[in-house]
């Protein structure tokens, strides 16, 4: 196999710092650049600033000190990323009051788009993730994985470059959240997107990343950054594969570094 | 499914028939103690005089009530405006809250009562000075409880819209306002009660006789001629109204509400 070819970078932060007012520092000298194709994974124990970072990749909140930058989206005149970048939040967040159509408009809607230019852009969204059916339902009539595919064909909608998920499947069961993932597996292998993931799980993160950056924490920091995965089909056999146990070895080996370095303080 | 839909038919017969039934009796238990202790009709007439009198006053009742009516409607729809433009106001802006919330809070806890003898002198006419008084009590609820409403939006969804790049308005328009929806129908029926029961105290106190008179000063004027079938006319007059804008209240609520909100959901189980 030959080894992918760097391609260009969608977003960089360059030795970022976020201090809180409360004087909690969430995050010290980080430096990260997230490629198209990419599939990244940030992984480490709570409050290591994961989730912080993802925030701050997305444009929501100010760095302390140092740089982000997303070298291939328009910037708007808020200093944020215009369009191509998406947030999966850990609930669905959906609203209750709209249609599940509805819900997955909201994006367009604020870039002013009307509802019928929108329409076919809405059920491509919804076919994505199998819920063309119930465009006409409200939210309380979905289980928790069918709200969580309303939020992610929300977020596909705007057909970005980069989506980021903050532990979307957090709350859900083991099966449900297995079939999202291997959902968000295809999406990315054919939509060329990238994709930054924040989870808690090594299996998680070791089943769907090409990288995976490991961070500890107080105050958060990168503690590895390494890719997995490399040239290796994820087909129905890779959840028992040799090269699945060893990305899974090398994760929680990295894992307890990082926290084997936390105790030490 | 077709015993389904016959218990379906007899629970609303149920739920029609017992509040009817309940009524009735009552009246009935009203009929008897009246004619079994012979109480004299000056003191307690017995429902069929109260009947009686309804039709043969209606002349006199009918211009009272829509007077009344239009008071309360008419203060209802103010309050409404005002407060909820008053509240998007407060919740833009911290320190326009800590002005004005102070005076709104003042104007509440002071007893209507206490005040209508002042508005009645400051206001141009009697009929301004009861819409002054309905107004200053139905207002707070709905400025109260929309306030409330707009605070309680949810910090994801904040998040999502700043996300999305929404401005000011479409925040509040596609967020804030419908998430105060369900806090807004709560004010809306405690000033929709609050606004008859205003427009009835000012109008005791303004004591306005003549044409422009409402039901509460024909209860006052009932009382003083000993006219007690009249006076249970217009109390009947009044009840119906208040029921007649609980239900009003109550059915924009289901109406807005029934096809999201917990409140208006039956339970599945």
């Amino acid at each position: 196999m030959t080894p992918p070819q760097p391609t260009r970078p969608l977003m960089t932060m360059a030795s970022v710092s976020k201090t809180f007012s409360n004087g909690t520092a969430a995050l010290a000298d980080v430096s990260l650049t997230v490629r198209a194709g990419e599939f990244v994974s940030l992984l480490g124990p709570s409050g290591c600033g994961k989730s912080t970072a993802l925030r701050l990749m997305a444009g929501l909140g100010g760095v302390s000190s140092g740089n982000i930058d997303w070298p291939a989206s328009r910037i708007t005149s808020h200093g944020r990323p215009d369009g191509d970048i998406s947030f999966v939040f850990q609930e669905p967040t959906l609203l209750p009051w709209r249609t599940v159509a509805e819900n997955v408009y909201l994006p367009l809607q604020l870039q002013g788009i009307s509802r019928k230019e929108a329409q076919s852009r809405i059920e491509e969204a919804l076919s994505t993730v199998f819920l063309a059916d119930f465009a006409k339902s409200y939210p309380r009539e979905l289980s928790g994985g069918m709200k969580m595919r309303v939020s992610i064909a929300r977020a596909l909608v705007t057909r970005p470059k980069l989506l980021l998920m903050d532990e979307p499947f957090a709350a859900l069961d083991e099966i449900t959240r297995q079939k999202l993932n291997d959902e968000v597996l295809e999406l990315w292998k054919s939509n060329g997107l990238a994709v930054v993931f924040v989870t808690h799980s090594v299996f998680e993160s070791a089943y769907l990343s090409s990288r995976i950056v490991v961070m500890k924490a107080r105050p958060g920091r990168i503690h590895e950054d390494f890719p997995v995965n490399v040239g290796i089909e994820r087909d129905a056999d890779f959840r028992i594969s040799e090269s699945y146990r060893l990305a899974c070895e090398r994760v929680s080996h990295s894992l307890a570094a990082a926290m084997g370095n936390e105790g030490a303080h | 499914m077709e015993n389904g839909e016959r218990s379906e038919q007899m629970d609303r017969l149920i739920r029609i028939a017992i509040p009817v039934g309940v009524v009735l009796a009552l009246l009935l238990v009203w009929y008897l103690i009246v004619h079994v202790e012979n109480i004299p009709p000056y003191i307690l007439p017995d429902p069929i005089a109260v009947a009686i009198a309804l039709v043969k006053d209606w002349p006199t009742l009918w211009p009272a009530f829509v007077v009344t009516t239009k008071i309360t409607f008419m203060s209802l729809g103010l309050a409404l405006l005002g407060g909820t433009v008053f509240a998007i106001l407060l919740v833009q802006a911290r320190w326009l809250e800590l002005i004005f919330y102070p005076i709104a809070v003042v104007l509440q806890v002071t007893p209507i009562v206490a005040i209508a003898p002042l508005i009645l002198i400051y206001a141009p006419t009697t009929q301004s000075a009861l819409l002054i008084c309905a107004y200053l009590v139905a207002f707070f609820p709905i400025l109260s409880n929309l306030v409330q409403g707009l605070k309680s939006v949810d910090h994801n969804h904040l998040n999502l819209f700043e996300l999305y790049g929404a401005n000011r308005f479409q925040t509040l328009w596609h967020l804030k306002l419908p998430t105060a929806l369900p806090y807004f129908m709560t004010g809306l029926k405690i000033g929709g009660g609050l606004s008859l029961i205003a427009a009835v105290v000012a109008e005791f106190s303004a004591g306005s006789s003549g044409v422009g008179s409402g039901l509460a000063f024909r209860i006052l004027e009932a009382q003083f001629r000993l006219n007690i079938p009249r006076l249970f006319a217009a109390l009947i007059m009044l009840s119906a109204l208040g029921i007649a804008i609980f239900a009003l209240t109550s059915f924009l609520s289901w109406l807005l509400l029934h096809r999201w909100h917990e409140s208006s959901l039956k339970r599945e189980n």
